[in-house]
């Protein structure tokens, strides 16, 4: 695919390297020089120089022939000026938009579709508030993902000693709870993929992923480790976008206490956040947070745009008696560095942008694509077509279907409604497949399989 | 006298408009002959010429009027207005004394409602009517006042709501933006005026009895032609038609407006004072009914509801009606109910107090302190409705409690040293200051101020206006600063 990125921030580098390694044509676009030589030297990809929305450079871009434009600028108002110009002068197939304003986000779809020319927005502050609202709502998990507008959830957690299944086989979990329907598409165990079977014995520091309907999942939670008691206390760090995003998502459900440095934010956050403790000063400032009673915490999320910042304030947040620090971080190699140490969960803003883009590229009718451990892993939700006659999937149990060596069915939508996957489930047309690949690599071997056939069309 | 010269020339064309208001009364005692037409011929007659002269001398110095010459304006018609009133009362009652007079024309203007006079039944009607149009006209240039004029001067509970519009209501002058802001709440009040004395009228009131207690409810003042207020019918149903119009005066009259222009009950919804004026005083009426029957003042619950109902929303509102002597119930009722008369209607209404904004305001003010303590390093702005108060405002409101506070104690002091027993000298104070009307004891709902001697009366009515034209409006007039500007 011939794929123009307009921008080369965080987002749209992270963007770049997903979309190379996929074997693209890359042409990113930018004001600034630098940036676009440093992507240069680090991937396979044309650099274009130049005002994102100017006609003359998104020509110079290759928006004659290409198949997908991503604005993914720091603004609104030039992304969408983009996706206008490129849908009318150029008739790029496929333009999608970074939309961060709440107003823009407030218009409805077909608006935008019509008079902007955007078939599909992402919002990356809105992915990672939503992530940490989630991760919030189950203070176990590392990594909490909605499938079906929430009614089925997987969750990535590390069993602990205290959960009565491990040590055990997996199948034990039949016997403590027979009507509990869950799926256990993969487990982690010193970084090294498994996909599960009965008789697969749960250790302790294994990172399990587990597919369950919503009301389920405590259920499976206490098997797996002792279950924290719900949160009440959740502290942020950074008042910036994300983290008033977050402060004002959750300030119904929690006690939320937020921390800026900077005064004339705190007086903003203070004005429009109306439940939230806003306090000014140095989220690194132990004597702050020991006057705020940083051990009372059930969460801390260090939310600033300084991953250092964010790695220092949560480190000491944990040392003061936090129960659960979440650092937001940017950089990928300091992710691998602080996750699973100290820091319970470390955040990329930029894998949670990604996911929803993949999808739009993929073959196969992809509905949804989560990267899961940072990028080496994925789950997918794919539409399936077709009959027993062309499609390889349609019409068969899912025992009988060819999947590749890693790949899983963990669950199947249909008509909205949920069904955990058993060996024996037969695949309807037009099911929705909820597909976990432990390997990046698999991915094109598992799109080839859910294409439907020639005979189709 | 230079600099007062203009405000003397505004001042001339309010008394020469004043002086219409007399054909009023003049009428009513024309067509039922009640021997008072003469009172009402002077008083025009007397009133007219004072204005004219006043406009004649005055005329050259004619010029658009500064913030600092609004204060005076508004002092000089809230004290001038009540003297040309009590004419009709001086020429038809000559046992009368000016200091008594001018009380009762001051409890008018200022809708306290508080009397001097009695055998009000045998009063003639123009003369009665004329006490309760003096209060629906205090009740008018009370909403104008607070929702148009003080914020202009930059003081008064509404100057919350405006202090974030930007525009011609920030300009110091006073533009005829206030005209168009003024025609709307008149049409407003005269409106629910009309209504009310439809109410009280189908209620069973006598037509004219539903004009005279319809200006009286408006006003939230309090006079009644009769000695014993609203005990005179004792009727469930007139005291609820009552109640309900008592709680909608008691509401600020530019949310009726709003809510009236936009034909939409959101207005309600959004104002952030009216629920707690409305939760704070109905949950009373009921605390005080639970309380009245636990103290076996009424062996039926309901009858004790009824009378707390009645008694406590006309006293919380500053309004002063009464069902019953409720200064023979035991004193922590009254007490309470004269407490709530402080705060409890909103601003921008004809109610007296200090308001319920600015009591919310002093509530999370002192929240915040606490908080504080708590939390010193804490962004914690004071909202209201969801807007952040700006602390200009807060300074402001802070001074006024304390003066408001300050007034009440001094004069206490004052009237217990002119030999008053203290719960009378303090009810008194409070009721004045409050524009309530009755207070406690020797001023009781029972009886009347006439008791009070000449001094005693001359305090109430400084509390009146003090209380009515809040508190820093007077005041400011009286520091060296205003005159040496």
């Amino acid at each position: 695919m011939k794929i123009i990125i307009l921008g080369a921030g965080q987002v749209g580098g992270n963007l770049a390297e997903s979309l190379v390694a996929e074997n693209n044509d890359i042409t990113v676009v930018d004001l600034n020089s630098e940036r676009l030589s440093l992507l240069q030297d680090r991937f396979d990809l044309r650099t274009v120089r130049g005002h994102a929305a100017h006609p003359s450079v998104l020509k110079q871009a290759g928006a004659d022939d290409a198949d997908m434009l991503v604005a993914v600028t720091q603004s609104d108002e030039t992304n969408l000026v983009a996706c206008r110009i490129a849908s009318s002068l150029f008739n790029v197939p496929t333009r999608i938009a970074r939309i961060r304003s709440a107003d823009f986000l407030g218009l409805d779809a077909s608006y935008l579709a019509e008079h902007f020319g955007v078939n599909d927005v992402i919002s990356p502050e809105q992915e990672v508030t939503d992530t940490l609202r989630r991760l919030i709502e189950h203070p176990e998990a590392l990594q909490v993902l909605d499938f079906a507008d929430g009614k089925v959830r997987l969750v990535a957690v590390r069993a602990y000693h205290g959960g009565p299944l491990v040590g055990h086989e997996l199948q034990d979990i039949k016997r403590h709870m027979p009507h509990l329907e869950c799926r256990i598409p993969a487990i982690y165990r010193r970084d090294r993929g498994i996909v599960p079977k009965g008789i697969t014995v749960i250790e302790p520091g294994d990172e399990v992923f587990f597919l369950a309907r919503k009301a389920d999942i405590p259920l499976v939670l206490r098997e797996l480790r002792r279950l924290e008691r719900p949160v009440k206390r959740v502290m942020i760090a950074g008042g910036g976008n994300i983290g008033r995003g977050l402060a004002r998502r959750i300030e119904g459900n929690y006690d939320v206490k937020i921390i800026d440095h900077n005064k004339a934010t705190s007086d903003l956050l203070a004005e429009q956040l109306h439940k939230t403790l806003v306090l000014q000063g140095d989220a690194t400032d132990e004597e702050l947070l020991e006057q705020e009673n940083i051990a009372a915490m059930d969460v801390f999320c260090a939310l600033t745009n300084d991953d250092e910042d964010n790695i220092m304030s949560a480190l000491l947040a944990k040392r003061m008696g936090a129960k659960r620090v979440i650092a937001l971080i940017n950089r990928s190699a300091y992710v691998d560095l602080v996750q699973g140490g100290e820091i319970d969960v470390a955040i990329s803003p930029a894998q949670a942008t990604v996911g929803p883009l993949l999808s739009k590229i993929r073959r196969g009718d992809m509905v949804a694509v989560h990267s899961l451990r940072r990028g080496a892993a994925e789950v997918l939700e794919v539409a399936v077509h077709g009959d027993a006659k062309t499609s390889r999937v349609v019409g068969r149990r899912i025992e009988e279907i060819d999947l590749p060596e890693g790949a899983t069915i963990a669950a199947i939508i249909r008509n909205g409604n949920v069904i955990i996957a058993h060996h024996d489930t037969l695949i309807e047309t037009e099911d929705h497949l909820i597909l976990f690949a432990l390997n990046k690599r698999i991915i094109p071997k598992v799109e080839k399989l859910l294409q439907v056939g020639f005979g189709f069309f | 006298m230079s600099s007062i010269a203009p405000v003397l020339n505004v001042l001339s064309k309010v008394v020469i408009l004043f002086s219409a208001t007399f054909l009023v009364p003049l009428t009513l005692s024309w067509v039922l002959d009640d021997g008072a037409q003469r009172a009402y011929d002077e008083a025009i007659l007397i009133t007219f010429a004072a204005g004219l002269f006043t406009w004649l001398f005055t005329r050259k110095a004619s010029r658009e009027l500064q913030t600092r010459d609004g204060f005076l304006l508004v002092l000089l018609t809230w004290t001038s207005l009540p003297a040309f009133a009590t004419l009709p009362l001086l020429i038809y009652l000559p046992e009368l004394s000016f200091t008594d007079a001018y009380f009762e024309t001051v409890s008018g203007i200022t809708t306290t409602g508080s009397t001097i006079l009695t055998g009000l039944d045998a009063l003639p009607m123009s003369i009665n009517l004329w006490r309760g149009l003096l209060v629906w006209f205090g009740g008018m240039g009370m909403i104008v006042l607070a929702v148009a004029i003080l914020p202009l001067l930059g003081v008064g509970g509404m100057q919350m709501y405006k202090a974030e519009t930007p525009g011609p209501m920030k300009d110091t002058k006073l533009t005829p933006r206030i005209t168009e802001t003024a025609k709307g709440l008149y049409l407003v009040y005269v409106g629910i005026t009309i209504v009310c004395v439809l109410a009280f009228w189908l209620a069973g009131m006598t037509p004219f009895d539903a004009v005279m207690h319809t200006f009286s409810t408006m006003g939230l003042g309090g006079f009644s032609s009769h000695d014993a207020s609203f005990g005179h019918w004792n009727s469930p149903l007139i005291e609820a038609v009552a109640v309900v119009f008592m709680l909608v005066a008691g509401i600020n009259f530019s949310t009726h407006f709003m809510a009236w222009r936009q034909r939409s009950v959101n207005a309600y919804r959004l104002d952030p004072e009216m629920r707690w004026f409305l939760f704070v005083t109905l949950s009373s009426v009921l605390m005080i009914g639970i309380y009245l029957f636990a103290m076996r003042v009424y062996p039926d619950f309901w009858v004790a509801l009824r009378f707390a109902l009645f008694n406590t929303v006309s006293i919380a509102t500053s309004t002063g009606f009464a069902s019953t002597d409720f200064n023979l119930w035991p004193v922590f009722a009254p007490l309470w109910m004269l407490l709530l008369s402080c705060f409890a209607s909103c601003s921008g209404s004809t109610g007296g107090g200090m308001k319920m904004v600015r009591a919310q305001l002093l509530f999370r003010q002192g929240r915040r302190e606490l908080a504080r303590l708590i939390h010193p390093a804490a962004r914690l702005p004071v909202k209201l409705g969801g807007q952040v108060v700006p602390n200009t405002i807060i300074y402001a409101v802070l001074a006024f409690a304390f003066m408001y506070v300050f007034a009440i104690i001094v004069l206490t002091l004052v009237m217990t040293a002119s030999g008053l027993e203290p719960i009378t000298a303090f009810s008194a104070v409070v009721a004045s200051i409050n524009n309530t009307g009755p207070g406690l004891n020797e001023v009781g709902p029972a009886t009347t101020y006439a008791v009070l001697t000449d001094f005693q009366t001359w305090v109430c009515t400084i509390a009146m206006l003090l209380g009515r034209l809040e508190l820093m409006t007077v005041l400011v007039v009286f520091t060296r600063t205003f005159w040496r500007a």
